[in-house]
């Protein structure tokens, strides 16, 4: 499609009719959607994952990506990280009057084509169109749904004493390359960003490995954040080292210029996993052996010490505290 | 590895460590009066591995902190205005000025305010703004005023007219000075700011080791560099003989960068200047010379310092005398976290304050 | 105080350069650096300008200094 959106797309007449069968149930065409009912028909049993989130990203493509396939890979990794399998996703568009057409349809293929590819259905949606202004461009919203695994499901309090902390690759990708895209801060990167949906790999560690105790996906915040939580939520202290943390050079030198920590930056296509130490190599190996984990490593192990904190070791041999974030990180000259 | 990673070495640094901690048998403080030396140390682990005899101070290194609440209540009143962009350094955005307002709630409360990288970032934002004022907050010691004279003179060449500056920047001897003529600070030894170094050179700080006699040294920023520096300063005591070493000189010039202090003497003059937590410090700060008054926000937008009380409870101009740890402080923790600053040392992610709450293991 | 890092000029037009550190790219202005530097050289940058131009064969004689003092092979 082509030229811009208007308020009459989001009328409910036939101007939003013909957005809907052009753009959405073009794209999205499966056949739960097109019975086309007020709800979609579900039939599925067993403990179920659900979770929601909502895609604001600025600037709406990125390098490696854009808002449509992040608002599918987001919400799937939510849905995996409790040892489900994710199945239907729910979609809610607000757009902005004036959206270039062909970008709102590049975003919906791209977002069809994530969809496709992590195995999920998208199986009801609502599009909204607000005046210019009241929106940045595209907002998305996406629910998940899926089937629980393994029983107990990994859980952020399930971390024990003696596990092995886990992960499966560089961070700070998806940060930097959104950073790098800012205006003011113009700097050019070959860093692109790691979205991506991670439902398959985390099926097969839990096929190895059934008893995984903690899974997680460092997005906003970034490692830090994330172990931070984790710490808190199972009151253990989470003990890592600094030089098996895996950050790509052009991430740190990114992170040095603008003076920021790659372990505060987001990824959306890496997962922590937290597993008994027994369990540790083959989880591992799993995940080595798939393009997702290639850099999988082990960081550290939880202990009983410093409950609810994250203690990292420098490549000194010294000891610190890794906080929790506290607001965005901003660059700075000090 | 290159010539430069070396000085990031593990074992070359514990061999480092292991020769101070022999040497450094009398109790001894130091204080670093760089805010990226205090990271430095706190995020190497440094200051866990440290001797038990050395004792580590954190200064008025972080010209974020030591922005006056005067300061940051004439910035705030410019961003009120409509016809204003504010452009900043990120640093900036979170320090509180009175009643706790900051730019963070002034850009909530409908305020234009940009984070830029460079001064120079903020010449495109005003071009690209040509029916707005273009504000640039010139904060910083002498690393950074260089760079603002050299854009201001930029500004200038092209006939900007809607870009200004407020000049907020300090300067770091006249601090280090009022710092040592207070009989109660206790400070045995200096680490000087390896960059603000790099513009003034060696020769300003002559007088820590002649008028007081306390060593000194200007050193780099990896943790090779900061060890060296300490074991300078454990052997100048041992001796009996303060000087000023010049530990980082593969950036430090003995005499600095005459060229940046040639564009900062013709775009700026030396003014009495408002520290917080230390008040006023004569000749410590930079004000823009009369030529290119032009490009004054003061000036240009009539805007004044006002009088604004210190923080109630604040007890960050001890912290930054070296008179009392961060933790010693009864706010710190408590009242004053990096969520709710209180004062100027919990606000910059490279304040004192800020470090101690992020970084150290014991409550 | 300060942060500044040392970046690799890659091309120089004028008073602008480009610098590189780990794959990332910048431009940044040579207004206030004494020594003119050249492609292949590392600079000092601080808030978009560089400021001086690191002198290896200084940082390599520190690190000899502190090898030999400490009785280390060399590197």
């Amino acid at each position: 499609m082509s030229g811009r959106l208007l308020l009459d797309h989001g009328s409910g007449g036939k101007a939003s009719q013909r957005l809907v069968a052009e753009m959405f149930m073009r794209h999205f065409d499966n056949e739960i959607l097109r019975v086309m009912d007020d709800a979609a028909y579900l039939d599925i049993s067993g403990p179920l994952a659900v979770s929601t989130d909502t895609f604001t990203v600025d600037p709406i493509f990125f390098p490696g990506g854009d808002i449509g396939a992040l608002s599918v890979h987001g919400t799937v990794n939510d849905v995996s990280m409790l040892g489900a399998t994710p199945l239907f996703l729910t979609c809610g568009f607000v757009l902005e009057e004036g959206l270039d057409l062909g970008d709102l349809e590049r975003v919906v293929v791209s977002m069809g084509r994530a969809a496709r590819e992590a195995g999920v259905r998208i199986v009801a949606g609502d599009t909204k169109v607000v005046p210019r202004g009241a929106a940045d461009k595209i907002f998305i919203n996406t629910t998940g749904i899926g089937t629980v695994r393994v029983s107990p499901a990994p859980s952020g309090r399930r971390a024990a004493p003696g596990d092995a902390i886990l992960l499966t690759g560089s961070m700070g990708d998806h940060g930097l390359a959104i950073l790098s895209t800012r205006q003011g801060l113009s700097f050019e990167s070959p860093v692109v960003s790691d979205c991506a949906s991670l439902n398959f790999l985390v099926g097969k560690v839990l096929d190895a490995v059934p008893d995984v105790h903690v899974l997680r996906d460092p997005t906003r915040g970034g490692l830090a954040t994330t172990l931070n939580e984790i710490a808190g939520q199972s009151g253990v202290g989470c003990f890592i080292e600094e030089s098996r943390i895996p950050v790509d050079p052009a991430v740190a030198g990114g992170c040095a210029v603008l003076g920021l920590d790659p372990l505060y930056l987001a990824n959306e296509g890496k997962f922590i996993c937290i597993v008994p130490e027994a369990d540790a190599e083959a989880a591992l190996a799993v995940m080595r052996a798939d393009a997702l984990g290639r850099g999988a490593c082990r960081i550290g192990e939880v202990r009983a010490d410093y409950p609810g904190k994250v203690v990292m070791t420098t490549p000194l041999g010294g000891q610190r505290l890794l906080g929790m974030l506290e607001g965005e990180q901003l660059p700075r000259i000090c | 590895m290159n010539s430069f990673d070396a000085f990031k070495d593990p074992a070359l640094c514990r061999s480092l460590l292991g020769r101070l901690t022999e040497e450094a048998t009398t109790p001894m403080r130091f204080m670093e009066v760089c805010g990226t030396h205090t990271v430095a140390i706190f995020q190497s682990g440094l200051r866990s591995l440290l001797p038990g005899t050395i004792t580590h101070l954190t200064g008025p290194g972080c010209p974020v902190c030591v922005t006056h609440e005067s300061e940051v209540a004439a910035f705030l009143e410019l961003a009120a205005r409509d016809d204003v962009i504010v452009a900043t350094f990120g640093d900036l955005m979170r320090v509180p000025g009175p009643k706790g307002a900051n730019l963070k709630t002034a850009s909530a409360e409908g305020a234009r305010v940009e984070v830029v990288y460079s001064p120079f970032d903020a010449l495109a934002l005003a071009k690209a703004n040509p029916d707005r004022t273009v504000v640039f907050l010139g904060i910083g010691f002498e690393t950074t005023a260089p760079t603002v004279a050299a854009t201001i003179r930029l500004a200038r060449e092209q006939s900007l007219d809607n870009f200004l500056v407020m000049s907020f920047h300090k300067l770091v001897p006249p601090a280090l000075r009022a710092l040592l003529a207070d009989p109660e600070a206790r400070v045995d030894a200096f680490i000087l700011p390896g960059h603000v170094s790099a513009i003034i050179g060696v020769d300003p700080y002559a007088f820590l080791a002649t008028e007081y006699g306390v060593p000194s040294v200007i050193t780099g920023f990896e943790p090779l560099d900061i060890l060296q520096a300490l074991i300078h300063i454990v052997r100048m005591r041992r001796d009996n003989a303060p000087a000023v070493i010049n530990q980082y000189s593969r950036v430090v010039p003995e005499h600095g960068n005459q060229k940046a202090l040639a564009v900062m003497a013709e775009v700026f003059t030396p003014v009495d200047a408002l520290w917080r937590g230390l008040g006023v410090l004569p000749q410590s700060g930079l004000a823009i010379a009369e030529p290119y008054a032009a490009f004054d926000a003061f000036k240009v937008l009539g805007i004044t310092l006002k009088d604004h009380p210190p923080l109630p409870g604040c007890r960050c101009g001890e912290v930054l005398k070296g008179k009392m740890p961060p933790n010693e402080c009864p706010l710190f923790a408590k009242a004053c976290t990096p969520a709710t600053p209180v004062g100027p040392c919990m606000v910059s992610t490279e304040g004192g304050c800020a470090a101690y709450f992020k970084y150290r293991l014991e409550a | 105080m300060c942060l500044a890092v040392p970046m690799e000029i890659i091309s120089i037009a004028d008073n602008v350069a480009d610098v590189e550190i780990g794959g990332v790219k910048r431009q940044v202005r040579l207004d206030i650096i004494d020594e003119a530097p050249a492609i292949g050289d590392y600079v000092i940058v601080h808030a978009g300008f560089a400021l001086r131009r690191l002198d290896r064969e200084d940082a390599l004689e520190t690190i000899k200094l502190f090898q030999e003092g400490l009785n280390l092979e060399l590197l």
